[in-house]
């Protein structure tokens, strides 16, 4: 079958090598430490989060497999939970991705005019990543800041009170930051000017 | 109307701070309760004080202490359901974010009631900072040897920790949320057993709200009957609401139970009247899970009174003519929203966040949605109006869980109440293609009458 006919890309293994740093590991011995003895499955979403977080944003076949492993658990228990819960993302998404509140209170504030705009401004739809992987645009329910509608929220970064002027100056900003290079990315000679 | 028990002191800066909460008279009910009562008593406290379950169903918080298995010889569990994602509902993560002290305080008490050693708060994962907040406060409470073994030298042991959803409304449901922190999907169980006799793994549980929990510590230091005092009625003490929508000052207001709606809507200390001036066209007073209620019903019930923030009385007239407090999540709009697209928005929710469990909340929802979304955008025909309640009438308490009922009651109220501005969608279908917002009536070109 031909990658494009293949709808459910979850399924496929890539065979990758994926593993945690030894203070991820030390860190989800901590979390596993929290649950009754032989109830170390209760671990599974709070590592789940860690695992998007720190191997690339985003969950595949190869990153589930090894979190079963690592709690001793079936692969099928893993993803079953994977793509029950929204904020695991099974397909590849972009650097930061931006999820926009469209329920109720935010609607009759201004929060689909808000998507319509991030829509044109990014050039994607809903669902979409940019062509750079520097965002993904998502469609989320009810982000609990009712009394600050409109509201999106960045990674893990809540952006209250939007208008179109906010969005340019986070968007511009956002764009800022991606062209920095992280400190063990810099020569010596970056670091001390 | 100015009494404050979970908001006191939450203008002192600093007050996040371990610290600065115990300067203020923090954790004194920690003492009193480990130290100069029994388990029994401080539940007979939290009895009398008349405390009912600040998340939605407004079940007596004493009562549902008192059913916990006493003769299991298994461990016993407390978890504080904080996987607020009502829309309209942000009351627990302005609490947390600001004193998150006041949640351990109370949930510390209440541990020691339910004789559990292990607690643990669920809070969703959409707020991570919140989740920074709360560990760095946990870690304070062990540090201070507020937390862990032999508290204060009382001989009581307690773990606390912090658990992470991952973005699921149903988690919200108590046990939805005990599946979800045995690291399994969100599936609500049946009932019987309740979580009281076989909960988290399978041993006695107590589920309770953030707020519910944040009241404990006030009780045992001012005794149930003092708290009893407060409020109208049955609906005893304060409660947190959480208003949005067209007004002029959206945000989390403390209010004693019993304040006037009118009041609450129109006063400067709260909502502060509409935003822009307008009139008031609609109001869903718990946060969208309940019917809503135009202007005239809200403001006075059917019989004439003035309707007041109370249990009773935003329930007064059943669900003809009455609505719920529920969770508190007072959602206001003004002449200009629009009835059908917001069900629909609402009817979009529901469908998204049902666990697919049971048929009837599973293909309802997916229905009212369509149907809905029919409507809304010009296609709808005259019987859909009845079609409607007669798939919400189907949903309607023949599901495992209240979703089915939270997806079903909010439209069938909408149609009671406004089923002029359906009829409106289905009469000018050019009229709703073009146009999204607002109510519609004033593209109407009213046709002028002459007098011959």
């Amino acid at each position: 079958m031909s990658e494009k006919l293949f709808k459910y890309k979850l399924y496929v293994k890539n065979n990758k090598d994926v593993s945690f740093t030894p203070e991820t590991l030390a860190k989800i011995q901590t979390i596993i430490s929290h649950y009754p003895d032989g109830q170390h499955k209760s671990a599974l979403i709070p590592i789940l989060h860690i695992a998007q977080e720190e191997l690339g944003g985003s969950l595949n076949v190869d990153i589930m497999d090894y979190v079963a492993g690592l709690l001793n658990i079936t692969p099928i228990e893993v993803y079953e939970v994977a793509t029950f819960y929204s904020q695991f993302y099974v397909d590849p998404v972009g650097k930061y991705v931006i999820e926009v509140c469209q329920t109720g209170p935010c609607a009759i504030c201004g929060g689909e005019d808000i998507m319509n705009y991030l829509q044109e401004k990014l050039n994607i739809k809903v669902g979409e990543t940019t062509g750079d992987k520097l965002f993904s645009l998502k469609a989320v329910e009810c982000l609990g800041a009712c009394g600050s509608a409109p509201v999106m929220q960045v990674n893990t970064e809540f952006h209250e009170f939007l208008d179109m002027q906010k969005i340019d100056e986070i968007i511009a900003k956002l764009r800022n930051e991606s062209e920095l290079k992280k400190p063990e990315e810099l020569t010596w000679k970056e670091r001390l000017s | 109307m100015e009494r404050k028990i979970i908001l006191e002191n939450i203008e002192i800066e600093g007050i996040r701070s371990l610290q600065v909460y115990r300067e203020n008279g923090g954790y004194k009910s920690i003492e009193k309760a480990l130290k100069t009562m029994t388990p029994d008593e401080v539940v007979a406290e939290v009895k009398t004080s008349g405390l009912r379950g600040r998340g939605g169903a407004g079940f007596p918080t004493g009562m549902k202490w008192s059913f916990i298995d006493k003769k299991s010889n298994n461990p016993r569990y407390l978890v504080c359901n904080a996987d607020e994602s009502e829309p309209g509902t942000f009351k627990d993560r302005y609490l947390l974010e600001h004193i998150p002290h006041r949640l351990i305080e109370g949930m510390i008490c209440s541990a020691y009631a339910l004789g559990a050693n292990m607690a643990y708060i669920y809070v969703r994962g959409e707020f991570k900072s919140i989740i920074g907040i709360l560990n760095e406060a946990l870690k304070e409470c062990y540090k201070a040897g507020l937390l862990g073994k032999n508290i204060l030298g009382s001989g009581y042991d307690l773990d606390l920790h912090v658990h992470t959803g991952a973005g699921a409304y149903i988690c919200g449901e108590e046990t939805a949320l005990l599946e979800s922190l045995e690291g399994k999907r969100g599936n609500p169980r049946l009932k019987p057993p309740f979580p009281a006799i076989k909960g988290l793994y399978g041993c006695p549980t107590v589920v309770n709200n953030v707020e519910t929990l944040a009241n404990i510590g006030w009780i045992v230091n001012n005794s149930g009957e003092e708290y009893a005092k407060i409020g109208i009625g049955r609906s005893t003490g304060t409660k947190l609401i959480s208003a949005c929508g067209n007004i002029n000052h959206p945000g989390v207001y403390e209010i004693e139970l019993g304040l006037p709606v009118e009041e609450f809507i129109y006063s400067d200390k709260y909502c502060g009247g509409v935003k822009g001036g307008k009139e008031l066209k609609a109001v869903i007073p718990g946060g969208s899970s309940v019917p809503i209620l135009p202007k005239n019903l809200i403001l006075n019930t059917l019989a004439g009174e003035k309707r007041l923030m109370s249990y009773e009385s935003l329930s007064e007239g059943g669900f003809i003519t009455g609505s719920m407090l529920g969770s508190g999540g007072f959602i206001v709009y003004d002449e200009d929203a629009c009835i059908v697209r917001n069900t629909y928005n609402f009817s979009r929710f529901y469908h998204h966040e049902s666990c697919g469990q049971c048929s009837p909340c599973r293909e309802g929802t997916s229905w009212l949605e369509s149907v809905l979304h029919r409507i809304e955008n010009g296609q709808g025909k005259m019987k859909d109006i009845d079609l409607l309640v007669s798939i919400a009438s189907k949903i309607e308490g023949n599901t495992i869980c209240p979703l089915g009922d939270a997806a079903a009651w909010p439209v069938a109220a909408a149609v009671r109440h406004f089923r002029s501005d359906f009829e409106f969608h289905v009469l000018h279908p050019e009229i709703v293609k073009n146009v999204k917002h607002g109510s519609l009536e004033k593209y109407l070109e009213i046709p002028v009458l002459t007098a011959e």
